[in-house]
């Protein structure tokens, strides 16, 4: 940002760290968005004939949240109104309330700007930035994010244009991708001994029993109930929050 | 149609801004009271738990379990997963196994 900073005349610590963070999350965001480039051609692919060549991608590029996309988009295809596919996309998109909410003490500077770093949220950015002890790394998050956005336009514009060419990709096993991707974050970076886990296991249970009883989008906001059990914990996580405000 | 589209994408698009802005904005840029930052931090398990179970037994339109080869290709890539695998391993495992169940299947 500086240019006194880059040109190594007045390093600045703090710059180069959050610039290497931003980094370090567009390495690990460039094979979510290869995933995500190929969603977003399904997405296209499944779209066009229902909502026309325009509107998939201004709906990527404006929405930017698969589940909600193909929620909507499944309304559409079965012959509903728009009242309905508001209301599938609107239950999909509710995670984002609480994955907000545990975003926000990470995040620093005024109501505008933590607004709009909010905006970068996606599932896996969002759960690939948790270090594992309640807190976040925004800058991160936003690396994570940087690739996925333009492949998932890009994505959906060759699903749009090309889609009689390619075929449906979502048959290559894609489906499978993503479940695989929040099994190792959720196993490598969030299942320390104790509550961490029990919460994880509660969490499973409450959405396997929902699914075939609610409408998408419930199952995995109240599996997020699960996190309730932290009101019983002892606060022995507390300092973590001391060292941010160095 | 196209209008119900148009009108679709407006509120989904505002919502979604609103849902994603709502937390930072309300929460944002100050220590909270301990009782809270126990649940905070449990949000990520809990809710990447939910995403997993979905995304491997649920039907994408919602309301019913599917169990198909995504299963198969999921419990691949969790095997993987325990036996020390790296994450793109895991994850390339994934869409491999599914692919290749639906192909035999």
């Amino acid at each position: 940002m500086r240019p006194a900073t880059m040109a190594g005349l007045m390093p600045s610590g703090e710059d180069t760290d959050k610039r290497k963070r931003f980094w370090r999350g567009v390495r690990l965001g460039t094979p979510i968005a290869v995933a995500g480039f190929f969603l977003a051609i399904s997405f296209g692919v499944l779209a066009e004939p229902v909502m026309g060549n325009v509107a998939p991608i201004v709906m990527s590029a404006t929405l930017f949240a698969g589940s909600a996309q193909f929620g909507a988009l499944a309304v559409f295809a079965a012959g509903g109104g728009a009242g309905a596919a508001i209301a599938a996309g609107i239950l999909l998109n509710l995670r984002y309330l609480p994955m907000g909410i545990a975003l926000a003490p990470s995040l620093r500077g005024g109501a505008l700007r933590r607004a709009l770093v909010g905006q970068t949220m996606v599932d896996f950015s969002w759960a690939v930035a948790s270090r594992g002890d309640g807190r976040f790394d925004p800058y991160l998050m936003m690396g994570a994010t940087a690739p996925c956005y333009p492949a998932w336009v890009g994505g959906t514009a060759i699903g749009v244009f090309a889609g009689d060419l390619i075929g449906d990709p979502a048959a290559l096993g894609l489906d499978a991708m993503f479940p695989a991707f929040f099994l190792c974050l959720l196993v490598e970076g969030e299942l320390r001994p104790g509550l961490p886990r029990t919460v994880a296991a509660l969490g499973s249970l409450i959405a396997l029993a929902l699914i075939p009883f609610t409408p998408a989008g419930i199952p995995v906001i109240a599996a997020c109930g699960a996190a309730l059990l932290g009101l019983f914990d002892r606060p022995e996580r507390a300092p973590a929050a001391a060292e941010e405000a160095a | 149609m196209s209008t119900e589209v148009w009108i679709t994408i407006a509120v989904l698009t505002v919502a979604a801004a609103v849902t994603r802005a709502v937390g930072p904005v309300m929460l944002g840029g100050r220590d909270l009271p301990p009782a809270i930052r126990g649940v905070i931090g449990l949000v990520a398990p809990a809710i990447l738990a939910g995403l997993v179970v979905v995304q491997t037994v649920g039907a994408p339109e919602g309301g019913a379990y599917e169990i198909d080869a995504r299963v198969i290709g999921v419990g691949a890539a969790a095997i993987a997963l325990s036996r020390g695998a790296r994450m793109l391993t895991v994850v390339a495992i994934a869409p491999i196994v599914t692919a290749l169940a639906r192909l035999v299947g």
